[in-house]
């Protein structure tokens, strides 16, 4: 203990200022307070979280030893068999089901980085040439309001509006021009939750470009004026490169997300447009999981899912470090 | 350099996309309040969804407010969210706080504790499995306890807390301060913004919650908002004489816009709070350092 305190005792402390009336009120011990004891305080603070995380972030990972099990409900976790790797079979022989969800979480997932990723850049740069600063807190105030929203008030609000009895297709009946079938009909399920999603979170994401762009020195534009540069030239060289690092934490966050593409989202609308349409890998495994209670394989499959995502962002990160960006985490610095 | 005449196309093609966008969030509002006031005669006229009422009656909020689900509903949310909040808000700054004297015992550690729950999420099984070990299938707490502490917004918040200038801290430590003094009287009121901030996310969370509730409340009596919002108004099941606390049933219409309106209104009363932290740039500045 003496030792590990001696080594690191690079804090500034009370105790050398022996002349100063201090804290100490009782005669000063013998040998300097053990850290455990000088620390108790914090040490103290930490507890409440730090169980907290432990029981309900760490213990579940331990659960995932259900994976390697054929879990029977009334034996328990601890004494159901062992099965080896019998439950990520669904994963290597390919499973009809299990495919569906793996290719339907891939399209979606490149769908939403095509168009929800991009959609905000070009909007913050629509709203950032703006030039009444009011007006540019209005836009954003009305426009980053949904993302506070739950996916069950979004999804009623869509379903009212594009439904069958809502305002559009009232409009289109009335007018003998035909109905629009978007809501339950599963040939534009991906493009409907991608503009729903469009609809949620395009503000949100915007005003992190935003702030982005208020950082860009205004001098660069001035200079890249007297050289000549028009506005896409400006927009190429100036403003795109001043987005950058943002643009590299948003994608490598999205990517350690790139297989969860709206669970509670596509739950909510699973029933109306079936399973072939819509079931992703999140509701595989709540479906066939806590639904069916094929607990073992459905475990599997989120493992795997689980690993795959911190395998991406990690390589992501270590990307942008290549590219000499800060990426998720910088070095820890002070 | 350049002319006028362009600029002003220009102006206007901008003007015109953002009115758009602008439209497309506040209009779905404007439809949804105008139908859950809206008499019976003109939803059945206008195909169901009312753009500007011509008459407003409260019939649907008072059908909803006498009692049945919605009542309770908004109860369980409300306790929730209360009991929630303030346990996430005093866990989380407690932990932050622990975590950012430099050189104190363990800190490590349970940084890496920290930042490792940011990296792996559990999954819906082994979550589940957990809550149904600690036997908290159909408690509140199942939906509480494993969202109370966000590694994220300790990470924020402790990233806060170590630009308090160490002089301060130190010149408090002579004047005699025990560490839970400095913490309470020095660290927490320099730390009002950042917490207002925090809090509301969390607050935001917990009446949103809805698939925690839906994967450990079996029992429909002890629904969140959100469960009823999804039943009622996303499946559309309809509202009898059971469910509402009159005999006289307002249209179904109505009454769904009316709960969707009930879900929402605690958002919008937040989010001018929200709204002024964050131009503030409380939160920006946080999640780029």
């Amino acid at each position: 203990m003496a030792a590990v305190r001696k080594r690191r005792n690079g804090e500034v402390s009370v105790q050398p200022l022996s002349g100063l009336p201090s804290a100490a009120d009782q005669p000063a011990p013998a040998k300097p307070p053990s850290r455990v004891n000088r620390d108790r305080f914090l040490l103290l603070a930490m507890l409440p979280g730090l169980g907290l995380l432990l029981t309900f972030h760490y213990l579940p990972l331990l659960g995932n030893v259900i994976a390697f099990k054929d879990f029977q409900p009334y034996l328990g976790l601890v004494d159901s068999p062992w099965t080896g790797l019998n439950n990520f079979r669904v994963i290597v022989e390919g499973d009809p089901i299990f495919l569906t969800a793996l290719g339907n979480t891939l399209l979606i997932m490149l769908l939403q980085i095509g168009v929800v990723f991009t959609l905000p850049i070009a909007l913050a740069l629509l709203l950032d040439s703006l030039l009444s600063e009011r007006l540019k807190r209005v836009v954003q105030t009305i426009l980053y309001l949904p993302h506070f929203l739950s996916w069950v008030i979004v999804i009623s609000i869509f379903n009212e509006l594009l439904g069958g009895s809502g305002p559009i297709n009232t409009f289109l009946r009335r007018h003998d021009l035909g109905t629009i079938d978007i809501i339950g009909n599963s040939a534009v399920f991906k493009e409907l939750i991608t503009g729903q999603v469009l609809w949620k979170e395009a503000g949100w994401a915007m005003i992190l470009f935003l702030a982005a762009l208020s950082r860009i020195d205004p001098e660069l534009y001035e200079a890249s004026a007297v050289d000549g540069a028009g506005r896409l030239r400006q927009m190429w060289h100036v403003t795109l490169p001043g987005l950058r690092s943002v643009i590299v934490l948003l994608l490598i966050l999205r990517l350690g997300d790139a297989l969860t593409v709206g669970f509670e989202q596509i739950l909510l609308q699973q029933q109306a447009v079936g399973i072939d349409a819509s079931e992703v890998l999140d509701t595989y495994v709540y479906n066939n999981g806590i639904v069916q209670s094929d607990w073992g394989v459905s475990a599997a499959v989120g493992l795997v899912k689980g690993l795959v995502g911190v395998a991406l962002v990690l390589g992501a990160n270590r990307l942008a470090h290549a590219f000499g960006e800060a990426g998720l985490y910088r070095r820890e610095a002070r | 350099m350049r002319g006028s005449a362009p600029a002003v196309t220009v102006r206007a093609v901008k003007g015109v996309l953002l009115t758009i966008c602008c439209a497309l969030v506040v209009v779905p509002f404007v439809g949804i309040i105008s139908t859950s006031l809206a008499t019976r005669t003109q939803i059945v006229n206008s195909g169901g969804f009312v753009i500007i009422p011509d008459e407003v009656t409260f019939a649907a909020y008072r059908a909803l407010f006498t009692g049945g689900v919605v009542p309770r509903a908004v109860g369980v949310s409300v306790f929730i969210t209360l009991v929630g909040t303030a346990l996430s808000l005093a866990s989380t700054t407690l932990l932050a706080y622990g975590l950012s004297r430099p050189g104190s015992f363990a800190h490590r550690p349970v940084l890496m504790v920290v930042v490792g729950a940011l990296l792996f999420t559990p999954g819906i099984i082994p979550g589940y499995l957990t809550i149904d070990l600690l036997g908290l299938i159909d408690s509140y707490w199942a939906v509480i306890l494993p969202v109370v502490v966000s590694a994220f917004n300790v990470v924020i918040l402790r990233a806060f807390f170590m630009e308090i200038p160490a002089e301060l801290v130190e010149s408090a430590r002579i004047d005699g301060a025990s560490d839970g003094q400095i913490f309470g009287r020095i660290v927490l009121p320099l730390s009002k913004a950042v917490l207002s901030v925090i809090g509301l996310f969390y607050a935001v969370g917990y009446w949103n919650a809805f698939f925690g509730a839906l994967l450990y409340l079996n029992d429909s009596a002890k629904w969140p908002i959100q469960l009823v919002l999804r039943t009622y108004v996303v499946n559309q099941q309809q509202l009898g004489v059971d469910q509402v606390g009159t005999a006289e049933l307002p249209p179904q219409e109505a009454l769904q816009m009316a709960i969707l309106v009930i879900s929402i209104v605690p958002i919008l009363l937040v989010y001018p709070f929200i709204q002024r932290h964050f131009s503030k740039g409380v939160l920006v500045g946080a999640v780029k350092g």
